[in-house]
């Protein structure tokens, strides 16, 4: 079977973002960019699937600036077979990105869509669950634990009071959680094989379908500073301090 | 302007995490609230009794038993015929659905918001919390998740609303339930915690962990939170996690025990009222967040709290 990833450029998990002085926006200029962590997970999860026999191919998919191609090569790299760069320089929300990754399902015909949970820019954790409702296929969101049997898809998910076992026929979208696997680093010698996997460009216009956003940010601030307290000597002291503060 | 909420609940008991979603939903308009289960007719009529709630529909169907996205989903988008906004915690099972919901619907959700500006403005942390986002949504229908911490509880007694009975879609063939793992306990969940012990990748091993973390949490009466450094190694279950991408939390008083303090940790807790940092190292970021600090190694002083608290 054939695997479709999807995969995120986002800031890097290690920058503290800052938000502009004029509200529009958080500043990336000039600030690393990776690629979406859960997304790392995700393409480690296809290649452990397809390392077990269990799929042929693996495709990654972006739907961003020309930038984005990094994040494709390091997909690549890591063992994604082509990938597809849908280039936009717009931003593109959610149920726009959903329109496009159904299109290119159904150019592809996949079994399986990974998909993050959540990007870590957005925060949004919507994509995935959007993808498999306009497919009308089962969703396998938050995977801990991803076994592929036949026809069928059985995942553990990472719920509130713990885990939960679903199964899904396939095609399905499965979304991924941060302790399903850890992923690989691409070697060098895969890094400089990858510039030679195929990577196709296409725009969302290719794919005839309305992106237009339909939430308008009107404004980005930064949430409320938390001003240091202060460190107590000796635990002694910390218990009066959470007495005095009617902590205990 | 007419919403409905997604009552979160095990069939028998309504979850807390609904009370603030209603508060939510009320600053919108007159609130419909919804329960998709299988033999839960008792909390319709839990359901009923919340401040604020006008009408419940109960939907009692056997397909509905596990509430799985692909049968709850469609019995949303129906019912969202007659209602203008979809309003769903922010919880593992509202994050679920919702998103199906808006694209049945094809409008785009607004997750995990912080505040109502007006009938088609919110704010929402965007960034891990390092940004706030005011949106504003031109879909004719909303549908919306809400971050529990931000919004006041609805009392869950005092209102009388009625009870209607809707019919879902059945089984929709796509997926089914095989088993769950539900860990019961006695603390307090995580969410609705007065007090949370949190506890990080110092404390080395799940006995340690046990040895040191719960008896404070047990003498604090609190609940007990991790980071996913601690969840990662095993120390304790995934539903400890607390951060951006675990539980948010905001308790009265929040004591992180060997965690750093890295932007996803904080994203999920910095709301706390008081927070309690103990850590071996006086430049450890959590420190900058923290109202009492105590640089200490957790081995020697967390025994030590718990004897003296
Ligand atoms: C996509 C993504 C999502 C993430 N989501 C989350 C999330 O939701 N929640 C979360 O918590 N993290 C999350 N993280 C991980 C986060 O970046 C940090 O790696 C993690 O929070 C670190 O956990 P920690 O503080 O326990 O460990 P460390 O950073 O290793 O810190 C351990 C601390 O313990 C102190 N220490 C060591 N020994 C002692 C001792 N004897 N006594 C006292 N102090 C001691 C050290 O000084 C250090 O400060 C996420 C990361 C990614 C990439
Ligand atoms: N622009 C995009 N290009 C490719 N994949 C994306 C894009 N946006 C979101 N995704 C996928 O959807 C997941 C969830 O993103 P989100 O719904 O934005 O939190 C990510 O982890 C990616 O797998």
């Amino acid at each position: 079977m054939k695997i479709l990833v999807p995969v995120k450029r986002v800031i890097d998990y290690n920058v503290k973002p800052r938000v502009k002085s004029d509200g529009s926006g958080v500043d990336l200029a000039n600030v690393k960019m990776s690629m979406n962590p859960f997304d790392e997970i995700s393409v480690e999860e296809a290649i452990r699937l397809k390392e077990a026999g269990k799929a042929e191919e693996i495709v990654a998919v972006s739907v961003g600036p020309q930038k984005a191609q990094e994040t494709l090569r390091t997909a690549l790299a890591m063992g994604a077979d082509r990938a597809i760069l849908v280039q936009t320089d717009d931003e593109v929300e959610p149920l726009g990105v959903a329109k496009i990754l159904a299109k290119i399902v159904e150019e592809e015909a996949p079994k399986l869509v990974i998909t993050g949970k959540q990007a870590i820019d957005d925060d949004s954790n919507q994509t995935g669950q959007m993808l498999a409702a306009l497919l009308g296929w089962g969703q396998g969101t938050f995977a801990n634990t991803v076994s592929v049997d036949g026809d069928s898809v059985e995942v553990k998910r990472e719920i509130d009071g713990g885990l939960q076992t679903v199964k899904l026929n396939l095609p399905a979208v499965v979304t991924t959680d941060l302790r399903l696997n850890e992923p690989r680093y691409a070697s060098l010698p895969n890094i400089m094989k990858a510039k030679k996997k195929p990577l196709d460009e296409k725009t969302p216009a290719d794919y005839g379908v309305d992106i237009s956003p339909r939430l308008t940010t009107t404004n980005v601030s930064e949430p409320p500073v938390r001003q240091a307290g202060e460190k107590v000597e000796d635990v002694d002291a910390l218990v009066a301090k959470l007495k005095a503060v009617g902590a205990i | 302007m007419k919403t409905l909420v997604l009552v979160e609940h095990d069939n028998s008991e309504m979850k807390d995490a609904t009370l603030a979603v209603v508060t939510a939903a009320s600053q919108l308009g007159e609130v419909h609230a919804l329960v998709a289960g299988s033999g839960c007719a008792s909390v319709g009529e839990q359901a009923a009794k919340v401040a604020g709630v006008s009408t419940v529909h109960v939907a009692d169907d056997a397909s509905l038993a596990n509430q799985l996205a692909e049968n709850v989903a469609p019995l949303v988008a129906s019912l969202m015929e007659s209602h203008d906004a979809f309003l769903a915690p922010a919880t593992t099972t509202g994050k679920n659905i919702a998103p199906r919901v808006a694209a049945l619907l094809d409008v785009m959700q607004i997750s995990d918001i912080l505040s109502v500006e007006s009938e088609d403005t919110f704010t929402r942390p965007i960034y891990a919390g390092n940004a706030i986002a005011t949106v504003k949504s031109s879909d004719a229908k909303k549908v919306i998740t809400v971050r529990g911490t931000a919004f006041d509880k609805a009392a869950a007694e005092g209102g009388s609303a009625s009870i209607e009975g809707v019919t879902g879609a059945g089984e929709s063939g796509l997926s089914s339930f095989v088993s769950e793992e539900i860990a019961k306990s006695e603390r307090p969940e995580l969410t609705s915690a007065k007090i949370i012990v949190s506890g990080g990748r110092a404390l080395g091993s799940s006995e340690k962990f046990e040895e040191v973390i719960t008896p404070l949490a047990d003498k604090l009466g609190a609940g007990i939170g991790a980071s996913r450094a601690a969840v990662d190694a095993g120390y304790v279950p995934n539903d400890y996690q607390v951060g951006q991408t675990g539980k948010i939390v905001a308790p009265e008083v929040y004591i992180a025990i060997g965690i750093s303090g890295a932007i996803q940790h904080l994203a999920g807790m910095k709301d706390s009222k008081t927070i309690v940092a103990i850590n071996k190292d006086e430049d450890a970021p959590i420190f900058q967040i923290a109202d009492i600090g105590l640089v200490a190694d957790l081995f020697n002083a967390v025994p030590e709290l718990t004897e003296k608290v």
